[in-house]
């Protein structure tokens, strides 16, 4: 689904030529549970950026579910951002001064889908994370695995079909941690590409796939792609 | 997206920071609340002018005596010259012109007016009959004076109301005799009281025939012709005619001065309109400072919301939905300003309605729309800059705060 051939990508700091990924070749299919892992600077954030459509390969070609979508303009890379992808974020990325049900109402509402629809979707979203009684808090109302809980309603609340998650378990202790990595699980199940980007050993080792990343290159794989 | 929603999300991110809010809609609508005033103001001046002279009579030309060629003093004057009168019979011509519906000539002294023990000095006004409904008087008692020849001064007078008062105390006062100068008249009629208009107060004035003020005045001579043009359109050829007839019954000498009222009026009117649109102009400005203040604080709050932006980009908002709601906030804000500046204005009309009974202010239509199109206009401009400003930024640089 997801096909990446000799991807790279560099950044221009100062006068200095910066290449955070050197031609990345790889493939993840539908309900891969894929982790990547490496020190900082390692290429992994800029990794899921491109995956995530949020950055653009300097060279390569990147192919979502079997479209060439590294040359989208704005307005495309948007619509597959909204139709396909659902991130997971460290810092949760809630909007302040909206409550759990208007952040996880949030795509919905960016996509044009009619409010009535809308509402039915949310309403189970909150159901199924255990968020009913939470709807109408606000984020700083709300505990670190809560928030992470609406983050993940909220990047499910499209039904996509790759879920990227830059360090979701890295603000929460380690019991929250693990049980909003059960939360994600389970959405493989559900045949969705999970990716997740971690430091942390104990939750890149429970993926099937794990990519270990230095100076912009994967150097090693354990685990089986499907 | 759905413009609704564009509205609402727009809104709540108003509501998420209430002061700033607050701030941006006090300035806004206070710039739309100086138009809505100012205008007003303006507006009731030259409504006040223009209800002031149509008191005075519609449609009406004066005649009078002596021509003004330029302004100053004239060799003639120097010299002791006094411009030919004007007569009585100067101003029954006038009636020949059939664009001239009525006239009434005016002739005006001060005398003593008494009766028993009291008398004061009283302004006294000869004229026919017409004057009441040329002037557009109207009487309290009685009648006025007697329609038919011009040229008989029967002893018959109407006083003032404060006159009136003054000498008959609560009686009604007609049917008495009065003493003005050396002549004995009696009332037949008392003005109803209308106040000061353009510093002519009637209320202290006494009327008599024209001809019985030139032999109480010992002259022939009139002051002014009041002439009634029988509708609009005749004004001028009413004016045309008036100036023909004199000159040729003074031997072919145009040596009277014929004015509208209209072009008086018309003068007073563009003046005031200038004055209004000056106002309403510099009112204006304020809310162009307002619409910077708007992009100030669009600026900011683009800044602030960094993150934000590049949140809603990633879970699919183009960069042309961002400028949308970013406008949206712009447009909210001045659209609520200047509904407030509206409502701000009209009650700092009404007070000053209630203040001045006298001066007519309502803002002009044109001035409340100018000033909701320039407080939107503004609120819209000023915020172009900071909506393409966030519309452009990086998603990755964005979620990163940077």
């Amino acid at each position: 689904m997801i096909a990446l051939s000799k991807v790279s990508r560099s950044f221009q700091v100062g006068d200095q030529q910066v290449t955070a990924l050197r031609d990345i070749d790889l493939s993840i299919a539908a309900g891969d549970y894929v982790s990547i892992m490496g020190p900082s600077g390692s290429g992994k954030s800029t990794l899921l950026n491109l995956i995530g459509l949020l950055d653009r390969p300097s060279s390569g070609i990147y192919r979502l579910d079997g479209g060439n979508v590294t040359d989208l303009d704005d307005q495309q890379q948007a619509k597959v951002r909204s139709e396909k992808i659902g991130f997971v974020f460290q810092s949760f990325h809630l909007v302040p001064r909206l409550s759990a049900a208007m952040n996880i109402e949030l795509p919905l509402m960016l996509a044009g889908i009619p409010p009535a629809e809308r509402k039915t979707r949310v309403t189970a979203l909150l159901e199924n994370y255990g968020l009913t009684d939470r709807a109408d808090h606000r984020p700083d109302q709300l505990s670190g695995g809560q928030r992470q809980r609406v983050a993940i309603a909220r990047a499910t609340s499209m039904h996509p079909a790759v879920l990227l998650a830059d360090e979701p378990t890295g603000n929460l202790d380690q019991a929250t941690g693990k049980e909003v990595i059960n939360l994600l699980e389970l959405l493989v199940e559900q045949k969705v590409a999970l990716i997740v980007v971690t430091h942390d050993p104990a939750v890149g080792g429970r993926a099937k796939r794990q990519l270990h990343m230095v100076d912009g290159k994967i150097t090693s794989e354990t685990g089986q792609a499907k | 997206m759905k413009y609704l929603d564009v509205a609402q999300f727009a809104a709540t991110s108003l509501r998420g920071s209430r002061s700033r809010t607050l701030l941006m809609i006090l300035a806004m609508s206070i710039g739309v609340a100086s138009v809505v005033v100012l205008t007003a103001l303006g507006e009731g001046a030259r409504r006040y002018v223009v209800n002031q002279f149509s008191s005075l009579g519609t449609n009406l030309i004066l005649v009078f005596p002596g021509r003004t060629e330029t302004a100053g003093i004239g060799p003639g004057m120097l010299l002791g010259q006094i411009p030919r009168e004007l007569s009585l019979d100067d101003a029954q011509a006038l009636l020949r012109s059939p664009a001239i519906a009525r006239i009434a000539p005016l002739t005006i002294g001060s005398s003593q007016i008494s009766k028993d023990a009291l008398n004061r000095e009283v302004v006294v006004l000869g004229s026919t009959s017409d004057m009441l409904k040329i002037r557009h008087m109207s009487m309290g008692l009685g009648q006025f004076l007697p329609a038919g020849d011009v040229h008989s001064s029967e002893s018959v007078c109407v006083l003032g109301a404060k006159i009136r008062r003054e000498l008959f105390g609560n009686a009604s006062g007609i049917g008495a005799w009065v003493r003005l100068g050396d002549r004995r008249f009696r009332v037949i009629g008392i003005m109803s009281s209308q106040g000061e208009s353009m510093g002519f107060n009637t209320d202290e004035i006494v009327i008599v025939p024209v001809a019985a003020a030139h032999m109480l005045f010992n002259t022939s001579g009139l002051f002014r012709v009041l002439v009634e043009a029988k509708n609009r359109e005749s004004i001028e050829s009413a004016k045309r005619d008036a100036e023909q007839i004199l000159t040729v019954r003074h031997n072919g000498e145009r040596d009277v001065t014929v004015v509208t009222q209209d072009a008086v009026l018309a003068t007073f009117d563009r003046i005031l309109r200038a004055l209004t649109l000056a106002v309403g102009g510099i009112a204006a400005i304020s809310l162009a400072v307002a619409g910077v203040l708007i992009m100030n604080v669009m600026l900011i709050a683009v800044s602030q919301r960094v993150k934000e932006i590049g949140l809603l980009k990633a879970l699919g908002a183009p960069a042309t939905q961002i400028r949308k709601l970013f406008f949206a906030e712009a447009v909210l804000l001045s659209g609520i300003g200047s509904v407030v500046g509206l409502i701000l204005g009209e009650i700092g009309v009404l007070v000053i309605a209630r203040l001045y009974p006298a001066l007519p202010v309502t803002a002009p239509w044109w001035a409340v729309l100018a000033a909701i199109a320039t407080s939107l206009g503004t609120g819209i401009l000023f915020s172009v800059w900071p909506a393409r400003r966030a519309a452009r930024l990086d998603p990755v640089t964005a979620l990163a705060g940077r």
